[in-house]
């Protein structure tokens, strides 16, 4: 045989850590991303101690059995004049000790696996005037649904949730297998078509996380997240009591236009429900008695204005903004400076081609009716 | 001058059957050795196939918003590149290795039953071009290779309807999966009964080569995990095409029914997958480091250990489908208690290496390399029988990261040990070494740089099986990395299919015994004859081929089994 071109087995013993550790560093890419790492509440605060257990167990024995792995690789390598091992077959004790060791440091892993999974969702309030709040989550392809049958509140999306209440969440799916996951604040749990899964979880700071939905479910599984927006007790309470208000009767003439397009020509009250117009009451906008065949398919559109993301975030108004005061958006005189720019323009002008697969199929509208559709939903505050 | 014309008898020309022509010898073969290579030829095929999706995958996923495939065609390239890998490049391969060389080592003729063996084949290769011919009418399945219902009885414009038409997609899972289980069952039944009715005198069960042991485990397992897949694949093309309702919650079916039972099937795959690369490691491991196998005892009853557990540990790929507390832990502890044996396995083989002398030929350095990379995944699967730490990562890119450690930094590192091993005795040729170092090389660096940050990226909360993200979640650089990674492996792959056909044209002559190993495959000729022993040896302690070698230290004189 020619010789091998790693001579020396360092290189070898250099290779892996190298690998690994530049990976590592890609940690430092995450600032914005959705991590575990960075938990916000009890139930992801838990879910995240645990990882750093299980890594401080796991890099233990990596490291030790790798080492003596790439040693005895080293240390016994054959050399010019090696003579003949001694034919060793095995050796009982040594068998019983390297039984009993991981034995040992797995059961102490699954003990905090069992403690902590019992005690997950044993959590208490640190909100005095909201203690707790009852949420319905709907899976649909592909977006998701928040009804608040408490409130009387139904929303598309966005999740808002009081800071420091315990979220008692509703998992509903008439369709296919969805998972409800917002990393920083809760993992997962699938929403499945006859299943009553309950999430409980608690949100501690306010702010706006990441949501998305982790089980395969179609083509558009890749566009069905949405964000979950933390307010602390005065401002969900406000929120609350706008999000029950119907639909204010637009005094603009351009908008006025677009309701009678929204109603008639348009053709979009076929799927779409706004408390005030088309629908009596919020409870009317569920979705989630969606095996009756007259009930609506496509999102409560009452207080549109007020969302950053539409259509399972496949679009969302820039930051610090949203659909009403997006600066992309801004009709002047009726018109849009650059129409291109602006997402809601894409996608009342071809859904198809924006998110393939959806269910909004619109019969092709003019500019000038797109742009009074615009105005009326800017108007829906 | 008389002249005499000598003239030739007439030749009998009689034209040639079609088993004695070159083809026909191939296509109408009974003999195991041949089946056996083309179940792996087959077998490579299908990874190149396989390979081809995966990086067609990672191009799309090389730039947020990619645009190189469509949201429907990702799909089903996600799906064929998993159903592919596992059902017709791993399976067939190593049923493949199982067909050469078990009955060589245990010294018999042949398999049990020949023609059940050609059917067998046979059935993989149809089922092969029936599932990816679905890709010529656009209609490749789609449904992921879990397959879950109910997303996998509709099709992709259903919408919310509950029911509707399903389009062919699936129907093409369906029924190349029924296929291929006729075949797995048809070849486990043939190695239970060549492995226990076969073995050459003197060789008793605890006598048997380890690759021997993993074959036999890993047919059992498929005679009893098999039937689950195939009860749940015919449910559902009977709520398909006859309106059945099994998986169909609106019509008093559940969703569920189908994750029982294919995780039921599915986790033992795993351990179909990842027991015979376990044995074929245990036969290079010894022969490369000069000394017997340690601990032979526990790394066979290991294997029969991880089998059983394998049948109790399925819900664990589903505790976020919300199973009461008590059956997760019950799962959490029976996926603990299976990662004992496994560790058991990993220690005995480190020293099998350590106090030998150890010989860094490619088979080794393969094998070296599969103990490294299977440890990472092992890890990875304790840390997901963390149950609230599970929560977080499944269904993120941690589970894809943990799964290729297992199968490629496992059993395909495995199959490159066992195929550089094998190599001299089905062709009589060497490969050559140093094409093997830089494949093994670039297979070390490519695997880690693609897969290594695959965790990261699941801790940073990227999915799954989603056919595009956006640029400011942070994810750009990893998946990059990941694309670069990806095509490092396709490289090394080429390597490894040059070094196969210069080898096979014009390389060095092997002789009968190039690796001065253990076993009886090596007692006979590169290739072995048709009936491959002359006479049936005997055999009086693990390692017969050595006995004979070595008479005056053998191990039946100084062992104790």
């Amino acid at each position: 045989m020619r010789m091998p071109i790693f001579r020396r087995m360092k290189h070898r013993g250099a290779i892996i850590p190298i690998v690994l550790l530049s990976s590592l560093l890609f940690t430092a890419c995450g600032g914005n991303s959705p991590t575990i790492l960075n938990p916000t509440g009890p139930v992801a605060v838990q879910e995240a101690n645990l990882f750093w257990f299980i890594l401080a167990v796991a890099t233990l024995v990596f490291v030790v059995v790798e080492a003596v792995l790439i040693w005895s690789i080293i240390r016994y390598r054959e050399r010019p004049n090696t003579p003949a091992p001694r034919q060793i077959h095995g050796n009982n004790t040594i068998e019983i000790i390297w039984t009993v060791a991981p034995s040992l440091f797995l059961f102490a892993v699954l003990t905090g696996t069992i403690y902590t999974m019992f005690n997950l969702t044993n959590i208490s309030s640190t909100n005095g005037s909201i203690p707790e709040i009852r949420v319905a989550a709907v899976g649909h392809q592909w977006w998701w649904e928040f009804d608040y049958p408490n409130q009387h509140v139904n929303n598309a999306d966005t999740l808002y949730l009081p800071q420091g209440s315990v979220v008692h969440m509703d998992l509903q799916s008439s369709n296919v297998i969805h998972s409800f996951w917002v990393p920083s604040i809760t993992g997962k749990t699938d929403v499945i078509p006859g299943h009553l899964n309950q999430k409980i979880f608690r949100a501690d700071q306010v702010g706006e996380y990441h949501g998305q939905c982790a089980e395969y479910c179609g083509t558009q599984h890749a566009h069905m997240y949405f964000n979950v927006i933390v307010l602390d007790t005065n401002a969900f309470n406000a929120w609350v009591s706008n999000e029950q208000q119907s639909a204010r009767t637009p005094t603009d003439a351009l908008a006025l236009q677009g309701q009678k397009i929204f109603t008639g020509s348009g053709g979009c009250t076929g799927c779409h429900g706004i408390v005030g117009v088309n629908l009596n009451s919020f409870d009317a906008a569920k979705t989630n008695s969606g095996l009756s065949a007259t009930a609506l398919v496509g999102p409560n559109m009452t207080h549109f204005a007020e969302r950053r993301f539409i259509a399972g975030g496949v679009l969302i108004a820039s930051e610090g903004h949203n659909w009403a005061n997006e600066p992309a958006c801004q009709l002047v005189n009726g018109k849009l400076a650059n129409k291109d720019n602006c997402g809601l323009y894409q996608w009342l002008h071809d859904p198809q081609a924006v998110k393939p697969g959806n269910d909004m199929v619109i019969s092709s509208l003019s500019d000038s009716q797109i742009y009074a559709l615009i105005a009326y939903l800017q108007s829906l505050k | 001058m008389a002249t005499r014309t000598i003239v030739e008898a007439p030749v009998v020309e009689r034209r040639k059957r079609l088993d004695e022509t070159y083809i026909g010898e191939w296509l109408m073969t009974t003999d195991h050795k041949k089946i056996g290579v083309m179940y792996m030829l087959t077998g490579f095929f299908f990874f190149l196939a396989g390979g081809v999706e995966a990086l067609l995958i990672r191009t799309q996923l090389a730039v947020p918003n990619g645009h190189v495939l469509s949201p429907e065609v990702y799909n089903q390239v996600f799906t064929m590149h998993g159903t592919t890998m596992i059902f017709l490049f791993v399976m067939p391969t190593l049923t493949g290795f199982g067909n050469f060389v078990v009955p060589l080592m245990i010294g018999a003729r042949d398999m049990a039953f020949p023609r059940l063996n050609a059917f067998g084949y046979w059935m993989v290769l149809f089922a092969g071009i029936f599932l990816s011919s679905s890709f010529l009418l656009g209609q490749a399945p789609n449904g992921g290779w879990f397959n879950y219902a109910p997303l996998s009885e509709l099709t992709s414009n259903c919408g919310n309807a509950v029911m509707c038409t399903p389009a062919l997609n699936e129907d093409f899972w369906l029924l190349g999966i029924l296929l291929l289980g006729i075949s797995s069952i048809a070849g486990s039944l043939n190695f239970v009964v060549t492995i226990l009715k076969m073995r050459a005198p003197g060789m008793t069960i605890n006598r048997m080569p380890l690759f021997t042991w993993m074959t036999l485990i890993t047919a059992f397992l498929l005679l009893f995990a098999i039937p689950s897949l195939t009860a749940a694949s015919v449910l559902e093309l009977l709520d398909r095409h006859l309106g059945a309702h099994f998986y169909q919650f609106a019509a008093g079916g559940d969703p569920l029914l189908w994750q029982h039972l294919f995780w039921s099937f599915g986790h033992p795959e795993v351990y179909i997958l990842i027991l015979p690369a376990f044995g074929m490691i245990s036969e290079v491991l010894p022969v490369f480091s000069r000394k017997p196998i340690f601990g032979y005892t526990f790394i066979a009853w290991s294997g029969v250990a991880i089998g059983f557990l394998s049948f109790t540990v399925w819900a664990h790929h589903m505790f976020a489908v919300g199973l009461p507390p008590i059956a997760q832990a019950f799962f959490a502890t029976s996926t603990t208690l299976i990662a004992i044996p496994t560790a058991v396995k990993i220690f005995n083989w480190i020293a099998t290496i350590a106090l030998g002398k150890v010989s860094l030929k490619v088979p080794m350095l393969f094998a070296c390399g599969f103990i490294a990379m299977f440890l990472i995944g092992g890890l990875d699967g304790a840390a997901l029988a963390v149950v609230p730490f599970d929560y977080q990562v499944t269904d993120t890119y941690f589970v894809v990261s943990h799964l290729h450690y297992v199968l490629f930094g496992g059993t395909v590192f495995g199959i490159f040990a066992g195929f550089y091993y094998w190599f001299p005795k089905m062709s009589g040729k060497l490969m050559n070494e140093r094409l093997g170092q830089i494949q093994f090389w670039l297979m070390l660096i490519g695997i880690n740089l693609t897969f290594f940050s695959m965790h990261i990226l699941g801790l940073l909360g990227m999915p799954r099986r989603v056919y595009t993200y956006p640029d400011n979640l942070g994810w750009n650089e990893i998946n990059l990395l990941q694309t670069v990674g990806a095509f490092m492996l396709g490289l090394a792959i080429m390597v490894f299919f040059w070094n196969l056909i210069t080898s096979l044209r014009s390389g060095l002559p092997a002789g009968d015994d190039p690796w001065d190993a253990y076993t009886l495959e090596w007692d006979t000729s590169s290739p072995p004859v048709h009936y491959n022993f002359l006479t049936i040896p005997t055999v009086r302690s693990r390692r017969p081929f050595y006995d004979m070698k070595n008479p005056d230290i053998a191990d039946w004189k100084t062992a104790t089994h």
